[in-house]
């Protein structure tokens, strides 16, 4: 409990002593009613002083209308009618029900952060003699030497100077498996040490670091307000005068209405009826329970390595029914692999890679480097020499003292060899011809995801209307991928220029309510992140870019994450939409009730402080969410 | 210009309320408050004195919901 919190609760027991001592007293005595009332004005001002002290202060500033006002008049009414005891029992249900209210929300907000809890305390700067001194993060400069030991957060992003390990990245991606850092590796702050010592040398200052980056991006993030939480806030807005001139009404036309038509008017019932009608009216459950969901939902989000940057991204998501997909890096990996080896005249699968492996040793280029990786170690360079490129076809170079020629048709008709029989296994085919003989044929291409078929599944599953490939790569390759993984609608050959006259072209096709969610790696496709209704970066671990561009940042590259992000967006509106209906339905079935002198003013105060802690209590599912 | 204050307010609705008046006070451009960080961010208009600005948008939160705090 906060100071304040605790202030109020000892108030409430003191009224509440001071209350039973009054109905004891007046049991036990035959008392008249100005000493009753004294007795019971007692606890009241006790519990109430504050809340007609802000009454007050608000008629003051013509702020009137808020539930302090509403109280005020509600209980000083009841006195003016003679109900002392219910009007100190309705302010002291109201003060217990706002420190539940309160306590509720600060706890609310602590478990949400823990959600969160990747700020690192201090970091273990290494002085120039060798000693260790435990620092602020924030006071350490680029280029400090740092130690790690095991258990510890990764304070600020750097390079590993001395010492190897494996860091536990969850807290960032969600990710369980640990990743491992040698000496020369780019390790970001949030991780945690889990084996040995690590000693970094720090490449950016705490603010600027990986840490700071999120924590500063979900703390904004329930700044960009959902139309859930705008529409509550309007309906607020209109909805406290409304209650307040019905209650007006209802404490006077029922008694004029009988006074000319010649009845009783019964002023004491329809009065009191009506600050029943008040009390019962206190919209904040409505108010607190929104925004309340929308941040669990992204606290949740968050949990799993998904960044929200608004709750009104989160909303969208739910609404998305056009998946737009950028290809390399984000359905693939974007690194190209050796996919089929078709060996010919008597050569072994080993011996044509090992004869392509070699003749390419000296390139860098990604078929050249995947060539290498299949063959599985570096190529003998003693056993090699002579390499010289052809451009636009290949290269040769002798290996063992053989002529090897590696590359496209073209270099095998220079080479004067037929190509016996054409596989077609993927994206680009080598070919490779050792001696004057051909060898056979090694398809290569970028690999798609092994989570990408599956998270396409799970996408249709929920609903989409449609997902669409957009990419610049060539029609045979882009429709193989699609395909493989169930993908719609295919966009292939575009400049990146296309790509947003593609969005364009889909965002006027869709209907109003639907939404359309791109999904890139960052890279390259900021445009199309920024025009799509909602933007979805990948892979943005350590890649400040995407982080900028993207709505909605997946700190790893696994596309399963996008359906679990919506899921988590439509729980969360679930709640969202429960919460609004269930507050708003026992809200008026109450207000009718008490209109019509059927509710108490004692029902009245716990059906405001039930639905509020009922509302809390629904919006903290948020935060859960079943893999 | 855009700062972030820390805020102390007790309910949802008087937020909001908060959020208003800050956006009313004369030099604030925009103002976004998050009830659930108990943050304030305040996008001020060009060469004002943020200071005096906020000590006014204070005392507009104050004349509303006097049991209100910005940390300046």
């Amino acid at each position: 409990m906060t100071i304040k919190q605790r202030r109020v609760f000892i108030r409430i027991l003191a009224a509440i002593a001071f209350t039973a001592a009054a109905l004891l007293l007046s049991a036990l005595f035959e008392i008249n009613e100005y000493l009753e009332a004294v007795l019971f004005l007692i606890p009241y001002f006790i519990i109430g002083y504050d809340i007609l002290k802000k009454a007050f202060h608000g008629i003051q500033n013509r702020q009137v209308f808020d539930e302090n006002f509403l109280m005020a008049v509600a209980t000083i009414g009841a006195i003016l009618l003679g109900d002392f005891k219910e009007s100190v029992a309705v302010m002291l249900f109201y003060q217990i029900g706002e420190l539940f209210q309160s306590a509720a929300i600060g706890k609310s907000r602590k478990s949400i952060a823990a959600l969160m809890d990747i700020r690192p305390d201090y970091a273990n700067v290494i002085l120039p003699d060798g000693k260790i001194e435990k620092t602020d993060p924030e006071q350490v400069a680029i280029g400090t030497l740092i130690g790690v030991n095991p258990g510890e957060k990764v304070p600020i992003d750097g390079v590993v100077i001395e010492g190897e390990t494996a860091l536990n990245t969850s807290a960032l991606t969600g990710e369980s498996i640990p990743q491992d850092v040698k000496p020369g590796d780019m390790v970001v702050s949030g991780c945690i040490n889990l084996a040995s010592p690590l000693k970094l040398k720090t490449t950016k200052e705490f603010g600027d670091s990986t840490v700071s980056k999120i924590l500063e991006l979900v703390e904004h993030s329930s700044m960009k307000k959902s139309r859930s939480e705008n529409f509550i806030t309007k309906f607020a807005k209109y909805y406290t005068p409304a209650v307040c001139y019905s209650a007006l009404a209802l404490a006077l036309l029922p008694p004029i209405i009988r006074l000319i038509l010649g009845d009783a008017p019964h002023w004491y019932d329809w009065i009191k009826q009506a600050l029943t009608f008040l009390v019962i009216s206190c919209p904040c459950a409505l108010v607190i329970s929104i925004p309340l969901s929308f941040f669990a939902g992204i606290g949740c989000a968050s949990k799993h390595g998904i960044l929200v940057k608004g709750s009104n991204y989160l909303e969208a998501l739910a609404d998305a029914k056009y998946f737009v997909f950028d290809k390399t890096g984000t359905l693939t990996k974007g690194v190209f692999e050796v996919t089929g080896i078709f060996p010919e005249n008597g050569f072994t699968e080993k011996s044509l890679l090992f004869y392509a492996a070699s003749a390419e040793s000296a390139s860098n280029h990604p078929i050249s480097l995947s060539l290498k990786r299949a063959y599985g170690a570096e190529p003998d360079s003693q056993r090699v020499n002579g390499i010289k490129e052809i451009a636009g076809q290949g290269v040769t170079a002798w290996v063992d003292g053989q002529q090897v020629y590696v590359g496209n048709q073209k270099l095998m008709q220079y080479a004067g060899v037929d190509i016996l029989q054409t596989h077609n296994s993927g994206e680009s085919m080598v070919f490779v011809c050792v001696s004057g003989t051909y060898a056979g044929s090694i398809g290569i291409s970028d690999v798609i995801k092994p989570s990408s078929k599956e998270a396409i599944a799970a996408l249709k599953k929920m609903g989409i209307k449609k997902t669409v490939i957009l990419t610049g790569d060539v029609r045979d390759v882009a429709e193989r991928v699609a395909r493989e993984i169930g993908i719609d609608l295919v966009r292939s050959e575009l400049l990146p220029g296309d790509k947003v006259n593609e969005v364009e072209a889909l965002l006027a096709a869709k209907g109003k309510q639907e939404k359309l969610a791109f999904v890139g790696d960052g890279i390259n496709d900021a445009p199309v992140l920024s025009r799509a209704d909602i933007g979805i970066a990948m892979g943005a671990l350590g890649s400040d870019a995407a982080i900028e561009a993207a709505d909605i940042v997946l700190m790893d590259d696994d596309p399963c994450k996008i359906a679990l992000a919506m899921r988590i967006s439509s729980n969360t509106l679930k709640i969202v939409r429960q919460n609004i209906i269930f507050a708003l339905a026992v809200k008026f079935a109450c207000l009718f009730l008490g209109a019509f002198g059927i509710a108490t003013m004692w029902e009245a105060i716990f059906a405001d402080v039930g639905v509020m802690v009922i509302a809390v209590l629904n919006a903290m599912r948020a935060m859960r969410i079943k893999r | 210009m855009k700062k972030t204050y820390g805020i102390e307010v007790d309910c949802a609705n008087c937020a909001a309320k908060m959020e208003e008046a800050v956006k009313a006070t004369p030099g604030i451009k925009n103002a976004c408050l998050s009830f659930m960080t108990l943050k304030l961010n305040v996008e001020f208009e060009e060469g004002v004195d943020t200071d005096s600005v906020m000590r006014k948008a204070l005392k507009n939160c104050k004349k509303i919901e006097s049991d209100c705090e910005i940390y300046l």
